[in-house]
This record gives structure tokens, C-alpha cells and sequence, in this order.
């Protein structure tokens, strides 16, 4: 029997070899050095708010594997001899495969900061990120305050995750505004006063120099580059973007990038070797995507994409319309389609914002031919279909604002803001469109 | 802000102190006009009991509770036994007529019962004789003591949004000390209340004057029950709003529940009373209202004239009709959070607790199991006191009608939903009763699973499956598993809390009547993907 070997149990590894086994019969076998069990990264902020024991970010309970015959093994693969088919692990130990799958993930930038080492210092990627978190800034008695260099997704998070302790935050972010290079300046402004309202020290458009220790190698302080001001700290939160968990692969056949380069067969050079899920990297990215893209969906998608094709269902890595969601804090976060920070040319945008300055939507479109191209809504939430729909469908803006009923997926009984919306279309844009009521007809007519 | 919740705290515990500690004051005697009348009212045709119960309670020793509840039960004790042992002579020497008229002189009932009967009557003491004033150290220290505690929390839990910070690392809501303690006076109160009632009389003293204001009787311990009920509900509800308060269907949601308990559960039956109507709760449905069809109740109801009947029919409605039309069309939320009292509570007092139900596979076969089980015992049980009305015989094959009554009531009226059902909200969540026991809910469940429009949407291929779903499901459903496959959720014990939906933090659920049609929706490769993969593996 063909035995399937995936290195990586997140997501990517996770539904690769669940699809697998839904399509065949083959041997499987999961290698991780992280866990033992598949467990949601995305919820690590969870555990240390206390929202959840780590046991709960674990999607599938213990005998689900074996049940399933997915064989799991914990270990650290330090090469890979793909002349060989075989892996070998960091205490010598050796496997071999019929075909490798890559999905090795992500780890935290680093770039060579003076003091980057010390204790102290953590990215919030893995396991045991959090557990050095716990180890370092249990309460604010031990942690006096942290520091947080990198203004993304992660870095709001562990923001977020720190304050729910009472410990301060000094948050360092190198955009002029948070996360300015993705959001237009609409949403991002929202998230700024959102931070500052948690009574986060916000930094805007300021880099790190340099962290220093004390006499025991702990974390003291930290410098800014730009003023030179020193903040004293015990705990600095490295969360300046993610780049592929490859360093082992270096000198091996493969060809590696930034990631392990693969094609749209999500194959690398090497035949019966696949990479997917945040260290892989397109050759070309596709369409307007990254060419990689580390975001947990994607990583799902390759997943599925590539037992498809070990299952002798060839198929290509054709990824639908982009969306995205987050949480800033109190404001969910939703997006379908493009809104880039500025609108390219031949776009013309529509922006909405509720009176509590927390909710807003944000639309692009095609300033010609009016086709809609992406939005992005804080604290409102919208249904994936309606817009994923539009997408495919090429509708327009007015279809959208007509059908923003349809497209509304807030619990019940919330108040709805469609008719403001499409009123202050209306006037800025001298049209006539009238909000239509939502029709379940129209909602399932898939 | 942090000072007033601590003195919130400490007036709570104060309250909650003598609130315990009146149990064990006051004295117990009866002088001999209050125990003639006494017998009089009781129309006892036995002598020995009389002297026995003399004996016992005319005296002017001072006796507290449990001594005054010890010796009245001896008395009902030595008169029963003498009386079983003449009728196990005569029996002997065949003497049927003889045997047959001892039978007139035993007394019935559950001791601890007839006890608090007396105890009732019985008690001088602070509580017996200051109730108002009593009233104002334990309920109104405990209820101004415990708002103290919660609206703070306005400020402290920071702006509205989902604040479930801290809630695995607190004692209290992650099976610590707290929560076991919690748990014991929780179980401890429900065992006194269904089996000691005698014991908390001097509960029932605190609670005499609102009863007499409102049904012009003297209080029961079920009216300090149903009191209490509306009491924690209440102030319960007061946190749910704070917690809550960026959330419509959560407010709407526990009014609702608050106004059907207040109401329907609380005055309108203590009202009918006054009007010398029958007890009844409107909304409490068969079979969760497990004892409508006992021949007392419909004896009861056909001797009540055009009110007992409509009653009647309307039980049967409610049931029959009501009930699974609701369902069909909003899910079995309308009632489980809507309108059920258990449901109430379960979502006031037991929503800090939300988060301890297991979601294993194996705890729901368990669920499955036990509660079809409670359902078939329940309708089992009703055939046989349906048969035993119409026929009038008490047995059917050779089982007593009210030996399975009284099984059911003791196993599951008692012990299940009240003893364990609440009881073990801090260690088991809070649901434990309608998730494992309630057969109202397994019926709802089946309408809801087979023929209703409600389900949880999933929002397309939006889940992280980070767990909070799952984690605050109180019907320990793993909505996650679902979720993560971009599948709605349509399971037959979901109760529409809405609360997977409020914490998710991606915007990935939706509670909500629709078509029937594509309701329950596999599928294998989520939205967003490739999309001739989608339709060709989906659609397979
Ligand atoms: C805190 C946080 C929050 C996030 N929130 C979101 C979000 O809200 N939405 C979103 O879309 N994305 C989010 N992401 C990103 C998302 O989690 C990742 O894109 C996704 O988990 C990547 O999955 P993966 O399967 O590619 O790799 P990973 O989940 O990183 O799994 C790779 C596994 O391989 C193991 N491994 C690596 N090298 C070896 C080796 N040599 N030997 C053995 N094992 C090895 C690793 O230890 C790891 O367990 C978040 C990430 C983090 C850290
Ligand atoms: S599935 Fe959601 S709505 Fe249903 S009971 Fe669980 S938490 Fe409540
Ligand atoms: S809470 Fe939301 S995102 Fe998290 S697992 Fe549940 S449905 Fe998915």
C-alpha cells in the first residue's frame, strides 16, 4: 500500500490527509514536532485569555486518528532524501514514503535585532510560545510591561491576549497606521482608536533598534530606532509577519525560495513531493494573490486541492474569490473580494461608517463598468455565499447595495443599517436604488 | 468600582450566612389548642396518634427543628407500626373484618412532609415571628449584595463585546473550589427541599407574607421554591444584560424567559389559587409536566367546572398542537430559551456555567440514551394512569399505577431534574437536565431535527475552527464539527441559545427559519475553493 508521509499536523497537513483518506485506502502518516494532536492555531490567543483550555482547540478528539488510520508520529524531520524517498529525523530515526507532503508552516520573522535571543523575547506562533508566555508574563506582577514590535494580525492579537491580564502594552507598528499597508485608511483608523481605547500604548510609524537584557540575560528594556526613547519591558512579543518553516530543507534537491516552490499542482521539483499551507510558494502567484499566502483557508484549500490529486483526481490549485475575517479586538472583521489600501485605477470606492465609529463597510468597485470587486465590513457580519456569488456573477455595485438584505448575516434582531447605507450611496452617487427585502428564494437559488 | 463589587460580595455571603443559619435557630412546641385544632383539621380517626403526637410537640421544652422533626416522625411511626402489627395478627388469625378496619387508622404520606405540616404551625423564633425583617437580612442582602456584585461589571468588563476573559483560570467557573462548593449547596438545598422540607421551615416563615399577599395562603416550600426561582432569575438576568448587551437576541431572549417565569410560573397559578381555581402553569408543557394526566390532576381539573376543562384541553393542545407547529416553524428555541422555566434558569444562573458541558462523542450516545429513555418512561407511565383513570383499576399487569408514578417522580421529577439537573450546573454545566433528562425536549427534538425550518447556518468557508463554538455550547454540541465543514447545524438537542453564535469570533454562525430545502447541507469541499472542484466532489 502507498504510504502517504505529511510533514506538519496544522490545517493543511490536518485536511490533506483526512481527503486522503475519504478517497483511498492508502497509508498515512503524520509527522509533527509541535503536538501531538492537531490543535487550532488560531485559537492560542484563547487559552491564554482563559476563553479555552488547549484541550478545546483541538477539533477532533484523540481516537478520531485512529479511527481513521491516520497514523501519528511526534518528532522533528531534520532532512528529507528525496533520492532515498525517505525522511530522517533529528534522533537519527528514518521513514520512508511513497510521496512527502510539506506542510510545515510558518515561524516567526526575526531581523537580527540586537538582543533577539534573550529571555523573554517570543513570537506567538507555536505551542510553545504560549507556553513561554505563560512562563514570562503570567500576571502583571512578573510581566510589568511588554512590548509588541510588528503591527499585524498576530501582533493586535497577542495585544489583545496581554491586556486581557492587565498587563501594559507598548505596541510598536511600522506602518503609519495599523495595518495601513492592507486596509484602506477608512478601517484602519477605526482599529487605531480601537487600540487606544483598550488603553494599549499605540506607536505608529516606529521600528525596534535594539533589546536589552539585564544581568540574569532577561529582557530589560527596549529601544526605539526613530527616538531613541527606552521602554523598560520584561517581556518583548516578536510579531513582524511569518516566513516558511523550511530551514531544512535547505541543501536538499528542492527548489526553496522564501517557501518550497511549487507549481499549480501544488508539486515541488522533486516528483511525488507536494508542498502546501503557509511554506509553500507559486511559482506565479495567482491572479492578485500572494505567492504565498499564510492564512489558515488557504492552507485548508491546498489540503483539499492536493488529496485530489495523490488520489489520482489531477487537479490544479485554483483557489475561488479571496476572503478574509479577523477580530481587532472588539470589531469583527469580514472581507470578500479586493479592497486594497488605495483603489487601483480604474476603481472608485464607497465607504460607510455607523455613528459608534465602530462598524463600517467599505466597497470596491470598477469605476466604469460599476462590476463589483470586494468589500469589507467591520462589526457586520455577511454572508460568504451572497458575496461569493456576486463575484462569480460579476454583479454590480447597485446589485449589491440593492440586495444588502440578502447579503446581511447578523444574529437576529440586530438593528440593520441597510437603509443608511444604500440612502448615502444614493446621494453621493445620484442614484435611485431602492433596498430590496430579503428573499430566502434569492438566498438559495445556488 | 472593584471596591463595590467586593462589598457586593461580602453582602451576598453575609446574607447567604444567616440565610443558612436560620435553619438551625428558633424553638418548635405546640400549645394544646393549637394541637386540637390541629387534629381537627388532619380528622384523624386514631387515638394512639393523638397521644403520641401530644407527646411529642405539646411542650414547653425548647426544640429546635430537627429534634421537633425526629420526634414527630416517631410518633407517626409507633402509631403505624401499631397499627401494621394488628392487621399482620389478624391477618394470622384470618379475622378479615378486623383486619380490614386497621387499614382506616394508618396515616399516609412521607414523614418529613407530615413533619413540616406541623413545624409549620409550630414555630416561635426569630424567623417565625420577624419574617419581614428576616426577609430583608437573607433575600434582601443576598439580592442588593449580589447587583453590587454584577452591574459593575458594566465598567469593569470593558466595552461591549464577548468578555469570557479569565473564565478557565477562575475557581468558580472551571470546577475549582468555588464551583465545588457551589455544587454542594446547590445539591444540599435541592435534597432539603424535595426531601427535608421540614428541615428549611424556617425558610418558609421568610417567604408567608409575600404568599398571603398574593395567593391569601400561607407559603409552601414550593412557593419559597418558585419565590427563590424568580428571585436568582432575576438578578441572574440583570448579569445576562450586562454581558451581553451588545447582543439583541440574547436581551430579548432571557426578557422572555424572565417575564414566562415571573408570570406564568410564579403569580398567575398563586393568583387561580386565590380565585380558588386550580394551581396550573399555562406554559409548562406534557411531558415535561409530568403528572397532568394523574388521575388526582384530572380529577381535580373535571371538578373545577368550564376552567378545569379548558385546562385540560388546553394541555392537550399545547402538546398535541402548540408545541411541534412552533417548532416546525422557529425551532425548539421558542420554548428551551424562550419560555421554559428550567431553560430560565438554566440560562440566568447557569450561564456562567455554559462552558463545562462535555462535548465528547461518548457523552452524547449518553445523551441519546438517556433521555429516549426518560421519554418512553414518561409515556409509559402516562398509559398507565390514563388506564388507570378511565378503568379505574389501580394496577395494569400486576404493576401499581402509583408505584411507577411515584418511581418517576422521585427518580426523575426529584433527583434528575432538580438534584442533578441543577445541582450539578458547576461541574456538569448548565443544561444537564434538558440535554440528558427533560422528555419535552426529546420531543422537541425530534420535530426539530425531522420538520422544522430552523437550523445554524455557516457561513460558507469562513471557521477557523477555533473552538469557541463548541466550548460555550451548553448542550455540549460540537458545533465546531460542523462548522468546519461548512455545514449547518441541525441537531435534535440544540436549544437555540444563540450563544455559539454571539462568541464565534468570525462571524460564522447564524441562527435562523428558512426553507426547508438545503437545510441540512454536506459537503466535503468548503466555499471559497476551486469552483468546478466544489461542484465535483460536493455534487458526487
Ligand atoms: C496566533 C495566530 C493567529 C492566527 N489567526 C488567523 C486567522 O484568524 N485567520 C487566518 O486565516 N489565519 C490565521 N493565522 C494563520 C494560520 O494559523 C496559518 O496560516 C495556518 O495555521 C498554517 O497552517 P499550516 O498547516 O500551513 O502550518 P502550521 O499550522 O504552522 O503547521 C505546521 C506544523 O508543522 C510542524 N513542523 C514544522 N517543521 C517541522 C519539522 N521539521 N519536523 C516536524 N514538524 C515540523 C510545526 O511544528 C507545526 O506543528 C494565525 C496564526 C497565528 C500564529
Ligand atoms: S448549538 Fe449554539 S444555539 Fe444550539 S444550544 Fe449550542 S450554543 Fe446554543
Ligand atoms: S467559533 Fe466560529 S470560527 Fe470558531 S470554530 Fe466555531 S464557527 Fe468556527
Amino acid at each position: 500500500m502507498e504510504h502517504i508521509v505529511i510533514i506538519g499536523n496544522g490545517i493543511s497537513g490536518v485536511t490533506a490527509a483526512r481527503h486522503i483518506r475519504k478517497n483511498s485506502d492508502k497509508e498515512i502518516t503524520i509527522v509533527s514536532a509541535e503536538t501531538d494532536y492537531f490543535f487550532s492555531r488560531t485559537a492560542l490567543m484563547y487559552v491564554y485569555m482563559g476563553h479555552m483550555k488547549f484541550e478545546h482547540t483541538q477539533p477532533y478528539e484523540s481516537w478520531f486518528w485512529k479511527k481513521n488510520r491516520i497514523n501519528l508520529k511526534k518528532g522533528t524531520v531534520s532532512k528529507v532524501h528525496s533520492n532515498a524517498n525517505k525522511i530522517e529525523f533529528s534522533n537519527g530515526e528514518e521513514l520512508s514514503f511513497d510521496k512527502l507532503i510539506i506542510a510545515t508552516g510558518s515561524k516567526p520573522n526575526k531581523f537580527g535585532w540586537p538582543g533577539q535571543d534573550l529571555n523573554g523575547v517570543m513570537g506567538m506562533y507555536h505551542k510553545q510560545d504560549l507556553e513561554n508566555l505563560e512562563k514570562y508574563a503570567p500576571n502583571n506582577q512578573v510581566c510589568k510591561r511588554a512590548v509588541i514590535v510588528g503591527g499585524g494580525l498576530i501582533g493586535i492579537e497577542l495585544a489583545e491576549m496581554l491586556h486581557s491580564r492587565n498587563i501594559p502594552v507598548t505596541f510598536l507598528v511600522r506602518e503609519n497606521s495599523f495595518w495601513g499597508n492592507v486596509l484602506p485608511k477608512e478601517e484602519s483608523a477605526i482599529i487605531n482608536k480601537e487600540i487606544l481605547d483598550a488603553h494599549i500604548d499605540l506607536r505608529l510609524g516606529v521600528n525596534l533598534k535594539e533589546i536589552k537584557a539585564d544581568k540574569n540575560g532577561n529582557v530589560s528594556s527596549i529601544i526605539i530606532a526613530e527616538t531613541n526613547e527606552e521602554i523598560a519591558c520584561n517581556v518583548v512579543g516578536l510579531t513582524a509577519g511569518v516566513t516558511p518553516n523550511i530551514d531544512f530543507l535547505k541543501n536538499t534537491d528542492l527548489e526553496i525560495g522564501r517557501g518550497v516552490k511549487v507549481n499549480r499542482f501544488l508539486e515541488t521539483n522533486i516528483k511525488n513531493i507536494y508542498a502546501i499551507g503557509d511554506c509553500a510558494e507559486q511559482h506565479e502567484a495567482i491572479g492578485q494573490r500572494r505567492p504565498i499566502e499564510a492564512v489558515w483557508y488557504t492552507g485548508r484549500m491546498m489540503g483539499e486541492t492536493v488529496a485530489q490529486t495523490i488520489c489520482g483526481n489531477k487537479i490544479e490549485y485554483k483557489p475561488g474569490h479571496w476572503f478574509n475575517s479577523a477580530k481587532f479586538i472588539d470589531i469583527e472583521y469580514q472581507t470578500y473580494g479586493w479592497v486594497w489600501a488605495e483603489p487601483k485605477e480604474n476603481e472608485a470606492r464607497f465607504y460607510w461608517e455607523h455613528q459608534s465609529g465602530k462598524k463600517c463597510i467599505h466597497i470596491n468597485y470598477d469605476k466604469n463598468t460599476s462590476e463589483f470587486i470586494g468589500i469589507n465590513t467591520f462589526g457586520i457580519r455577511m454572508r460568504h455565499e451572497f458575496f461569493d456569488k456576486a463575484l462569480t456573477e460579476k454583479k454590480s455595485v447597485q446589485y449589491i447595495l440593492e440586495h444588502l438584505a440578502d447579503a446581511n448575516f447578523d444574529p437576529e434582531f440586530y438593528k440593520l443599517h441597510e437603509p443608511e447605507i444604500v440612502a448615502k450611496f444614493n446621494i453621493e452617487n445620484n442614484t435611485n436604488i431602492q433596498l430590496k427585502k430579503k428573499s430566502w428564494a434569492r438566498i438559495f437559488s445556488a | 468600582m472593584k471596591a463595590i463589587k467586593q462589598s457586593g460580595l461580602i453582602l451576598f455571603l453575609i446574607g447567604l450566612t444567616i440565610f443558612t443559619g436560620t435553619i438551625f435557630t428558633g424553638s418548635f412546641s405546640l400549645n394544646s389548642n393549637e394541637f386540637d385544632s390541629f387534629i381537627k383539621e388532619k380528622n384523624y380517626k386514631n387515638e394512639l396518634i393523638k397521644d403520641e403526637l401530644q407527646k411529642a410537640v405539646v411542650t414547653s421544652e425548647n426544640i429546635n427543628i430537627f429534634e421537633f422533626s425526629s420526634r414527630v416522625r416517631n410518633a407517626y411511626k409507633v402509631s403505624n407500626e401499631h397499627y401494621e402489627a394488628l392487621i399482620t395478627k389478624y391477618d394470622s388469625e384470618k379475622n378479615w373484618t378486623k383486619k380490614g378496619e386497621q387499614y382506616q387508622y394508618k396515616i399516609y404520606g412521607k414523614p418529613h412532609s407530615l413533619s413540616f405540616e406541623l413545624a409549620k404551625k409550630a414555630g416561635a423564633g426569630f424567623a417565625a415571628k420577624n419574617p419581614i425583617l428576616m426577609w430583608l437580612l437573607t433575600f434582601g442582602l443576598g439580592i442588593i449584595g449580589a447587583l453590587l456584585f454584577i452591574i459593575p461589571d458594566v465598567i469593569l468588563l470593558g466595552k461591549p463585546g464577548i468578555k469570557n476573559n479569565g473564565i478557565f483560570l477562575n475557581a468558580a467557573t472551571n470546577r475549582g473550589w468555588i464551583g465545588w462548593f457551589a455544587f454542594v449547596f446547590l445539591v444540599s438545598f435541592y435534597i432539603l427541599l424535595y426531601f427535608y422540607p421540614d428541615y428549611i421551615v424556617n425558610w418558609v416563615y421568610l417567604v408567608d407574607p409575600i404568599s398571603e399577599s398574593i395567593s391569601g395562603n400561607l407559603a409552601s416550600q414550593w412557593f419559597l421554591y418558585g419565590f427563590l426561582y424568580c428571585v436568582v432569575m432575576t438578578v441572574m438576568a440583570v448579569r445576562m444584560y450586562i454581558k451581553y448587551r451588545h447582543n439583541k437576541y440574547q436581551i430579548l431572549r432571557t426578557t422572555s424567559v424572565l417575564f414566562f417565569q415571573i408570570v406564568f410560573a410564579f403569580l398567575i397559578p398563586e393568583i387561580l389559587v386565590r380565585f380558588e381555581k386550580p394551581w396550573y402553569d399555562f406554559k409548562n408543557a406534557f411531558p415535561l409536566d409530568y403528572d397532568f394526566f394523574f388521575k388526582w390532576n384530572l380529577d381535580e381539573l373535571l371538578s373545577s367546572g368550564g376552567f378545569g376543562l379548558f385546562i385540560l384541553v388546553w394541555g392537550v393542545v399545547l402538546t398535541i398542537v402548540v408545541v411541534p407547529v412552533m417548532v416546525y416553524f422557529f425551532g425548539k428555541r421558542w420554548y428551551c430559551s424562550w419560555v421554559c422555566g428550567c431553560g430560565g434558569l438554566a440560562e440566568t444562573l447557569g450561564d456562567p456555567y455554559r462552558q463545562l458541558s462535555s462535548k465528547t462523542l461518548l457523552s452524547w450516545r449518553a445523551e441519546r440514551i438517556i433521555i429516549h429513555s426518560v421519554l418512553v418512561f414518561v409515556l409509559v407511565m402516562t398509559g398507565f394512569a390514563l388506564y388507570t383513570f378511565f378503568s379505574g383499576a389501580d394496577q395494569v399487569i400486576g404493576i401499581k399505577t402509583q408505584t411507577i408514578q411515584d418511581i418517576y417522580g422521585f427518580l426523575i421529577g426529584s433527583i434528575f431534574a432538580g438534584v442533578i439537573g441543577t445541582g450539578f450546573y458547576p461541574i456538569f454545566g448548565n443544561r444537564v437536565w434538558c440535554r440528558f433528562g427533560c422528555p419535552l425536549a426529546a420531543y422537541l427534538g425530534f420535530v426539530q431535527r425531522f420538520k422544522s425550518r430552523f437550523r445554524i447556518t455557516t457561513n460558507g468557508g469562513q471557521c477557523i475552527s477555533c473552538g469557541n463554538c463548541s466550548t460555550y455550547c451548553e448542550q455540549g454540541i460540537d458545533v465546531r464539527a460542523y462548522a468546519q465543514k461548512g455545514e449547518n447545524i441541525v441537531r435534535s438537542s440544540c436549544v437555540g441559545c444563540g450563544v455559539c453564535s454571539a462568541v464565534c469570533p468570525r462571524g460564522v454562525l447564524k441562527l435562523e427559519n428558512g426553507p426547508e430545502k438545503g437545510r441540512i447541507n454536506p459537503t466535503e469541499i468548503l466555499l471559497g475553493n476551486d469552483i468546478d472542484l466544489m461542484e465535483l466532489v460536493n455534487n458526487k
